[in-house]
């Protein structure tokens, strides 16, 4: 199957399509079955995967718009392969454990749409595809949040939308930017990122366009100070809604600075390490302490969420294997961690239909099964040994050592104040006297949640000890981003910077 | 004595004519189909009026390029051929847009019909010449044609259209005819190409760039009005609100279509001549019509006042487009409203068929958004098409109206203008917001009165029509290489 790609990408639009003729009640049935096709067509792309190549796989090229440069363009390799399982599989978990009845139709056939578009964006490779399927993928969003989230709705979903949208428009700008400078270069309109990585650009246009690409991505991200947005869209969105966005969404952006600003622009990366190292900080502890003030369960967790990114960006920009390996392996780590906290908060909403963390307490005696999975959850989340969480922020840590010490430190402090406001969270909802008569009738997990949880935390523990089958991937594409960074790079300060793992250095 | 004046017929090359006869013998028919029988049902004069369209059509699609004819008055070039064959295209969507399921005043009369093909013909003329006299000509045939067809709708805010129109478009014909005596006393010709080439010459004389920018500057604003662009725009949305949804829609296309051709024409001319000043105040005022459309359009509490706004504003991003005065900023305008034009006559087709004949929705407005609070839930499908028309406007990929936006903001970065392509993102942002804005009243709201909101007046060939435009909006990837690289061969063709 050498198309598995366009398959992936376009199954879940077909069946969203047809499934418009689709009974209402039968609905579920039929999206789940979906989803579920989707993401077996996404381990078969695993195992069918040559983890030893490094570069794109399973290419596929159409020019569409040759006049323009614009192509279908599509490919894979160790860093995104991984990032569509985790999108195929938070959907799956997501739609399976989803308690939202009202107008259940129009909300699985937005997530469909919604995977089409997620799954585009991290196989394109052509920018303007890119940005078609990134663009695209505000729309389902922003209905999902509007349609079915809480009293201030659509505030939040238009403030969602509005910000990305006009960040990314910013982004545009400096796609066409460089088509310009390649069509300058080559005499030919391009906008495939093959043809764009072949590109030198000057240190300066490369700062120029690096800034373009980073307001874009930034506020996807959310980095600090554009993060306002998401307090709103976490705190109004239905479950599934907070699921997707803190899974899937927020690694477009991150994603985004692997495929475009580091090959791209490796100079203007290098110079960027210190401003980005300082925003991700800010980002780290100051959303860190906000989260310990929150009153309510879901804003901790979508601060948490953020506080998480901050050490993904940092990852990024540490330049050397161990960082961005570790960086790629958080960002599933925290699609995981946090999609599932969130579905438990979700769970704990639907029984109780409040947030507040002061309505709760004692809840392990009547919720066993629930508070392990939590606790489990949580504890993946603060990064403990052996969870997945560990593996991810301690590799980025290692990574940035190397670029700062004072920083990592800092940053490392993110682990202690994650500590402490989770196990704040636990304490308050967990532990301590079942006094409240409405806690002591909350029932357990039922076997659907149970069940779509069950995987998470397989997840959770066997990646946590043995990230091997996955890291190695990542780790080859990786290795070949720097590699190819190293050799781009026009300033010494950017060779020195860029650390090529020496074994494979050694090797060539 | 006089000796007499020799024109053999094959110099005239008749045929450049051709399109225009054909329109307005067609309108002929329609009145002396009218003198036989006045019992006609307008059916047969809306699919009459389709079917000369058509041959008007074929016979433009026929035409060599880059010929003139008839004393070397009329102008077959690229864009004289494009932007008819598009015009054309709008007045066949336009057209049978009469076929409501309620009856109409204006559509029952066949006058209506022959007015429309005539104006047809006033704007086939208008774009077919680089004539200045021919052009007036054309400009008037077409507008007085246009201010009968806005009061032909019969309510008294129509009439109030009609008039503001008037009196804005006769203040335009007035500032018109005045730079063109200008250019003629510069120049002594009125011929666009004879008026370059004295010009050129001219250029150094002392004292006489106060006279070019003052002939530049009187045609400016007399297109500035055509075109509502900043701050001439006034009366635009007043027009649109009240001539019938479709009538605005037209509006917001095919005039627009042919007074760009004649600005290119006209400003292109005095760019090319070097004149650095016309090409700044074409950017301002570009920039000034995006901005100042959208912002003004964020507060509108109807749909069809915003809709009319959001014209302006995309008229703003073609004119900086037109400001370039590149092949590919040319190619740009063209590419833009081609796309623009099944959309924006789509979105103002929905507002149609929600018109009720009598009632108004409330005092003020027809179109409130308030109108279409929960459409999802009472009229799912017809939600959905109007959304795709909205995220189209707004420019959301891979819908229609984005990669025109793609294709003007790459020529901008192209000619040197990074900021103007900064300004266009910018000004899409702001805009993303109103159209969202009905998306959310569409779907996330709850339906604001009992009483039967929407669908007074839908009709199969209106559902046909709207469907075709939803089409074209949704596959727009599939046909863009397409129709950019015709549109490119053309222009570049003959120049421009």
């Amino acid at each position: 199957m050498d198309n598995i790609l366009s398959i992936l990408v376009f199954f879940p639009a077909v069946a969203g399509l047809l499934g418009f003729w689709v009974n209402k009640e039968y609905i579920r049935t039929y999206g789940i079955t979906v989803v579920s096709i989707e993401f077996l067509l996404s381990l078969g792309l695993w195992f069918s995967f040559d983890m030893t190549n490094a570069g794109m796989q399973f290419l596929e090229f159409i020019p569409l718009i040759p006049e323009m440069g614009i192509s279908y363009s599509l490919g894979v390799d160790g860093i995104s392969l991984f990032i569509i399982i985790m999108t195929t599989l938070m959907t799956l978990i997501g739609m399976a454990s989803m308690g939202e009845t009202k107008n259940i139709k129009n909300m699985i056939l937005s997530l469909l749409f919604l995977e089409m578009t997620m799954v585009g964006v991290f196989v394109a490779l052509d920018a303007i595809l890119f940005y078609l399927f990134w663009e695209l993928s505000l729309v389902p969003m922003l209905y999902i949040i509007g349609a079915w989230g809480g009293p201030k709705r659509i505030y939040a979903s238009i403030k969602f939308f509005l910000y990305t949208f006009t960040g990314s428009l910013i982004m545009l700008v400096g796609m066409l930017y460089v088509a310009y400078i390649y069509h300058g270069v080559t005499g030919v309109w391009s906008f495939a990122l093959s043809d764009w990585y072949a590109l030198i650009l000057p240190v300066e246009t490369q700062l120029w366009l690096f800034s373009a690409f980073f307001i874009g991505f930034a506020i996807k991200v959310p980095m600090f100070p554009f993060h306002t947005w998401i307090p709103y869209a976490h705190g109004q969105a239905p479950t599934i809604g907070s699921v997707i966005l803190a899974a899937v969404l927020l690694k477009m952006g991150t994603y985004g600075f692997i495929r475009f600003s580091l090959p791209m622009f490796p100079d203007a990366s290098v110079m960027a390490i210190t401003p980005i190292a300082v925003l991700s900080l800010i980002m780290i502890i100051y959303t860190a302490m906000i989260a310990y003030a929150q009153k309510d369960i879901k804003q901790v967790i979508a601060y948490s969420s953020v506080s998480h990114m901050g050490i993904i960006m940092l990852g990024l920009f540490a330049m050397n294997a161990e960082g961005l390996s570790g960086s790629v392996f958080q960002m599933l780590s925290h699609g995981i961690v946090s999609g599932a906290l969130f579905m438990l908060v979700g769970m704990l909403y639907e029984r109780r239909h409040t947030k507040e963390l002061s309505e709760f307490g004692g809840i392990a005696a009547v919720m066993p099964k629930f508070a392990i999975i939590f606790g489990i959850m949580l504890m993946a989340s603060v990064g403990l040994p052996l969870t997945i969480g560990f593996v991810g922020e301690f590799l980025v840590l290692l990574g940035f050592y190397q670029v700062s010490p004072m920083i990592t430190i800092l940053a490392g402090t993110s682990i202690i104040l994650g500590a402490v406001y989770m196990l704040r969270v636990m304490k308050m909802t967990f532990f301590g006297p079942l006094d409240k008569a409405e806690n002591k009738v909350l029932k357990d997990l039922n076997t659907r949640e149970t069940w779509s949880l069950i995987p998470l935390v397989a997840i959770v523990i066997w990646l946590g000890v043995y990230p091997k089958p996955v890291l190695a991937p990542i780790d080859n594409s990786v290795k070949a981003l720097l590699i190819f960074m190293d050799e781009k790079a026009i300033t010494a300060e950017a060779k020195e910077m860029i650390n090529v793992a020496k074994s494979t250095k050694e090797v060539e | 004595m006089l000796e007499p004046i020799n024109v053999s017929l094959e110099s005239l090359n008749l045929i450049t004519l051709a399109p225009m006869l054909i329109a307005i013998a067609g309108g002929l028919i329609i009145l002396i189909l009218d003198l036989i029988n006045d019992k006609v049902s307008k059916s047969v004069y809306v699919i009459l009026t389709v079917l000369v369209l058509l041959i008007d059509f074929l016979s433009v699609l026929g035409l060599t390029i880059n010929e003139r004819g008839f004393f070397d008055v009329m102008l077959i070039d690229g864009i004289a051929i494009i932007s008819q064959l598009m015009m054309l295209v709008a007045s066949m969507i336009f057209i049978p847009l009469a076929l409501t399921s309620k009856r109409f005043h204006e559509y029952s009369y066949p006058e209506f019909f022959a007015l429309f093909l005539f104006m047809t013909a006033g704007f086939q003329f208008m774009v077919a010449t680089d004539n200045l006299i021919l052009i007036f000509v054309g400009i008037e045939t077409a507008s007085l044609a246009l201010y009968t067809l806005i009061a032909m709708h019969n309510r008294a805010d129509s009439y109030e259209a009609a008039v503001k129109y008037f009196t804005m478009g006769a203040l335009a014909a007035a500032f018109f005819a005045m730079g063109s005596a200008v250019v003629y006393a510069l120049t002594g010709s009125v011929e666009l190409y004879k008026v370059a080439e004295v010009m050129a010459t001219r250029l150094d004389e002392t004292g006489l760039m106060i006279a070019i920018l003052g002939s530049s500057v009187l045609l400016l604003v007399a297109f500035s009005f055509k075109l509502s662009l900043f701050p001439f725009h006034t009366w635009a949305p007043d027009v649109y609100q009240g001539a019938s949804a479709p009538l605005a829609g037209y509006m917001s296309i095919v005039p627009k279509i042919a007074a760009f051709v004649v600005s290119i024409r006209i400003f292109g001319m005095y760019i090319d001549l070097g004149v650095d000043w016309v090409q700044n105040i074409l950017l301002v005022v570009a920039v000034l019509t995006m901005t100042m459309a959208n912002i003004m359009a964020l507060v509108q509490e109807d749909v069809k006042r915003m809709l009319a706004y959001s014209s302006i504003s995309h008229a703003g991003f073609i004119m900086a487009a037109l400001a370039l005065n590149t092949t590919a900023g040319n190619t740009g305008i063209f590419f833009y409203y081609g796309l623009f034009m099944f959309t924006n006559l789509g979105a103002f087709a929905m507002l149609w068929i929600s018109r009720h004949k009598k009632r108004q929705f409330d005092k003020r407005y027809d179109h409130p958004y308030e109108k279409f609070a929960g459409l999802i839930t009472s009229m799912p499908m017809a939600a959905i098409v109007m959304g795709i028309f909205m995220l189209a406007l707004a420019g959301v990929p891979p819908f229609s109206v984005f990669w025109g936006k793609i294709y003007v903001m790459q020529s901008a970065v192209n000619a040197g203008y990074v900021w103007l392509a900064i300004v266009m993102g910018l000004n899409s942002a702001i805009a993303a917001y109103y159209y969202l804005k009905l998306i959310v009243y569409m779907f996330l709201k709850e339906p604001s009165k009992e009483e039967d909101v929407v669908y007074y007046n839908m009709s199969k060939p209106l559902i046909g029509l709207i469907g075709l435009s939803a089409l074209v909006t949704l596959t727009a990837i599939f046909y863009v290489q397409d129709l950019l690289s015709y549109l490119f061969t053309m222009i570049s063709a003959s120049g421009y």
